[in-house]
């Protein structure tokens, strides 16, 4: 017997389609349907979503579950469930594990944990690098016939620019991007929040724009001679944005991401050295922030990713010198963009699901990111004005170093639903 | 005279009156000691932590003279027997430390912060003795003390801080301190190591030494470190000294009644003369002499003490 369901009264927004209005959304066998018989619907099971925003479940290209070998700090099954609880279906893992994804047995070590205990769409990437350590290629080709959606050697931006040539050359062929951690690592040796005022306040060693400017330029640069795709992760550069703005008019084949973070807080709030306030690339001055936010809003960034990074509460609590980088995204990122893109920002709701739908989809292809028919019954119900208060430890992820934590803050995930199957529903995990 | 605080983790933070208590503690305490006065008991039966996790020969034996001649008993930390090579964290170091029964802690820590994050974890008081290049606040203190003892006022006087200041937590608790003593602050050295967005402390910000030394009333050198022109933000000691170097021709575009401050240790000849360092303009012994009376206001005070009774604690 199929499996109907039935979303009724929403406001469905599903930008890939140029809708916005109230209206039902049905599913049938775990895809969507223009609509039902009589016959299903009397059958279907019912959601009523009066008052909830139903739109495609939201997709995160840049999350970090630390499986295999990191799993104090997150696993694969840990980080689906703070994804289904923050309205995301799919998700794309960094490799940089322990091992490192760099050879098609660890794809397939994942492929295997994805099976056992995913309960989001999860999809792996490989290295660019032998071991991440930018010396050597890795099997590009393997990785990708393995089910990597993309190369990166996030964290550990290829610094020889004849092999990072090589790698998007090579990459092309088998039509995977490379998507780059944009960070000249000479220019940030012991560098651990944004180059500027509060760094020199502070007395914290401080990393300057232009590490990451160079890089952009490089891929720009390489993505022109190479005519393949390069994805600039998550964008924290005021004259970053200018320079991907200027190669997109060219018709350069660059895509970028920003994150919730570097849209909604600044180097400011690392004034008390809490280690929440630390990431990779460090959180820069009002200036780059607003113009991240103006670069989603016209499209020279592509797309929102949280850059999910969990740590435990004992490596977090340390110095600020000695604090890994990193933060929790997922569970926090509609209710922080909502905030900053449309309440501060004046984006509609309809950009801000584009931003965290069809548009991340597009960049790495996925399957995902629109309620068309025969599209996978993808589906997240919001409230865009429901209160709610952050509670870190008491969320889905195995860690609970997020700088929103005891935040009270708008916009909350009511339902998410994956393949049809209802997952998360009202604060509780139900897969 | 107001003192509510427990810790003294910066002088960002403290008012004028704040600063102004400390300082007058100071010249207190200084006043029975110069009468001979052994020591003022006021921590007679508490133990004083030294937990200096970064080398320091100067401070540390200053903080060490200033708990005992409060009466305290002290403790010192040697980082490099300890379980910190063993990979403890600083909070459970610290916390241990504490369980100890210590009732204060004096940190020395070369990541900017450490005082402050021990400071929220830790039940005692917590004093900071320098962090990265963040404070060092009882040197700045001490450095006020000293340049008010010499030229009675800091309002209006022009100070030069001259080295690395990228660097420096002593330049960074001096500026806070000189500031907001009405002191006119310039600070001077290569622009590698002297960035603009120091500006944005309420200071001057020159790489021209001669305008930057003229008629100042002080300057304050800073050690240039060996390992900065490794990191490509110098090319030699050698250009260094030949072009912020302070000697004697350089002294003299200082104002008649100038100071010469440092507050160590001191490179002979590359970031000042020897016998400059030598000479009556230099204050660098008196530096040293006066930080023991400054750390005992400051250990006093962070204590709990009075600032109006410090005669009661004579021995």
């Amino acid at each position: 017997m199929s499996k109907i369901l039935w979303i009724s009264n929403a406001r469905v927004i599903d930008p890939a389609n140029k809708r916005d209005a109230e209206g039902d959304v049905f599913a049938v066998d775990g895809k969507i349907v223009a609509k039902l018989t009589a016959e299903q619907k009397k059958k279907a099971q019912k959601i009523d979503a009066k008052g909830l925003v139903a739109a495609p479940g939201f997709v995160d290209i840049h999350v970090h579950f630390r499986e295999p070998g990191q799993t104090h700090k997150e696993t694969i099954e840990t980080g689906c469930r703070a994804a289904a609880a923050g309205g995301f279906t799919s998700v794309v893992c960094m490799p940089n594990t322990t091992p490192p994804v760099d050879h098609a047995g660890t794809v397939q070590f994942i492929q295997d944990a994805i099976e056992r205990s995913a309960i989001v769409h999860v999809y792996p990437t490989g290295c660019i690098t032998v071991g991440m350590k930018g010396q050597a290629l890795a099997p590009i080709g393997s990785l990708a016939r393995a089910g990597c959606v993309a190369i990166t050697d996030d964290g550990m931006c290829v610094q020889n620019n004849e092999l990072m040539r090589r790698a998007v050359e090579y990459a092309k062929m088998f039509g995977i991007p490379v998507m780059d951690h944009c960070q000249d690592s000479a220019m940030t040796q012991g560098a651990v929040m944004n180059e500027g005022f509060m760094s020199t306040k502070l007395g914290l060693k401080g990393w300057p724009n232009a590490a990451e400017d160079v890089i952009v330029s490089r891929n720009v640069i390489l993505s022109t001679y190479t005519g393949h795709q390069i994805h600039l992760q998550h964008l924290s550069s005021k004259y970053s944005v200018e320079l991907v703005g200027r190669a997109k008019a060219r018709g350069v084949a660059i895509t970028a991401e920003a994150t919730p973070h570097h849209i909604a807080l600044t180097d400011a709030a690392i004034a008390g050295y809490d280690t929440h306030f630390k990431m990779n690339p460090p959180l820069r001055t009002d200036e780059d922030r607003r113009s991240i936010i103006e670069g989603l809003r016209d499209g020279t960034i592509d797309c929102l990713a949280t850059d999910h990074a969990p740590h435990t509460n004992f490596e977090k609590d340390k110095e600020f010198d000695y604090a890994p980088f990193g933060i929790l995204g997922l569970e926090t990122a509609f209710a922080v963009c909502h905030q900053t893109l449309v309440r501060e920002s004046k984006f509609t709701l309809r950009r801000l699901v584009e931003l965290m739908t069809v548009k991340p989809a597009q960049v790495l292809k996925l399957p995902a990111g629109t309620l068309s028919p025969d599209a996978a019954a993808d589906i997240v119900l919001f409230d865009p004005n429901e209160e709610w208060t952050y509670n870190a430890t008491e969320g889905f992820s195995k860690s609970s170093n997020s700088p929103w934590h005891g935040r009270k803050l708008r916009g909350k995930v009511k339902t998410t639903i994956v393949a049809g199957k209802v997952v998360y529903q009202d604060g509780r995990i139900v897969a | 005279m107001p003192w509510t605080r427990k810790h003294l983790i910066g002088i960002e933070e403290l008012n004028r009156d704040e600063i102004e208590t400390i300082l007058g503690t100071a010249a207190t305490i200084r006043h029975f000691l110069d009468r001979g006065a052994k020591k003022l008991g006021a921590l007679r039966g508490k133990t004083v932590v030294n937990l200096f996790l970064e080398p320091s020969t100067r401070t540390r034996l200053a903080f060490e003279t200033a708990a005992k001649r409060l009466g305290a008993d002290v403790v010192s930390f040697d980082a490099a027997h300890s379980s910190t090579t063993k990979g403890e964290t600083l909070r459970d170091t610290a916390q241990n430390i504490q369980a100890l029964g210590v009732d204060m802690m004096v940190v020395r820590h070369a990541a900017a912060g450490a005082p402050l994050y021990l400071s929220q974890r830790l039940n005692i008081p917590v004093v900071n003795a320098g962090d990265g290049a963040h404070e060092h606040p009882s040197q700045a203190l001490l450095d006020a003390y000293t340049i008010r003892e010499r030229l009675t006022t800091l309002a209006g006087r022009k100070v030069c801080i001259l080295g690395d200041i990228l660097f420096s937590r002593v330049a960074r608790s001096n500026i806070w301190l000189l500031t907001k003593l009405g002191a006119k602050v310039t600070v001077v050295g290569p622009s590698t190591l002297v960035p603009h967005w120091f500006v944005g402390l309420g200071v001057e910000v020159s790489h021209n030494l001669k305008a930057a030394l003229a008629d100042a009333d002080v300057v304050m050198l800073l050690r240039i470190q060996h390992e900065r022109q490794d990191s490509s933000h110098f090319p030699s000691l050698g250009e260094y000294t030949s072009m912020f170097g302070l000697n004697k021709t350089r002294a003299s575009w200082l104002s008649p009644d100038a100071i010469i401050m440092h507050p160590g240790p001191i490179n002979r000849g590359v970031e000042i003369d020897s016998d400059l360092a030598d000479s009556d303009r230099s204050v660098i012994l008196e530096q040293v002499t006066n930080g023991i009376a400054v750390r005992m206001a400051i250990l006093y005070l962070c204590a709990g003490g009075d600032p109006e009774k410090v005669a009661q604690h004579v021995e």
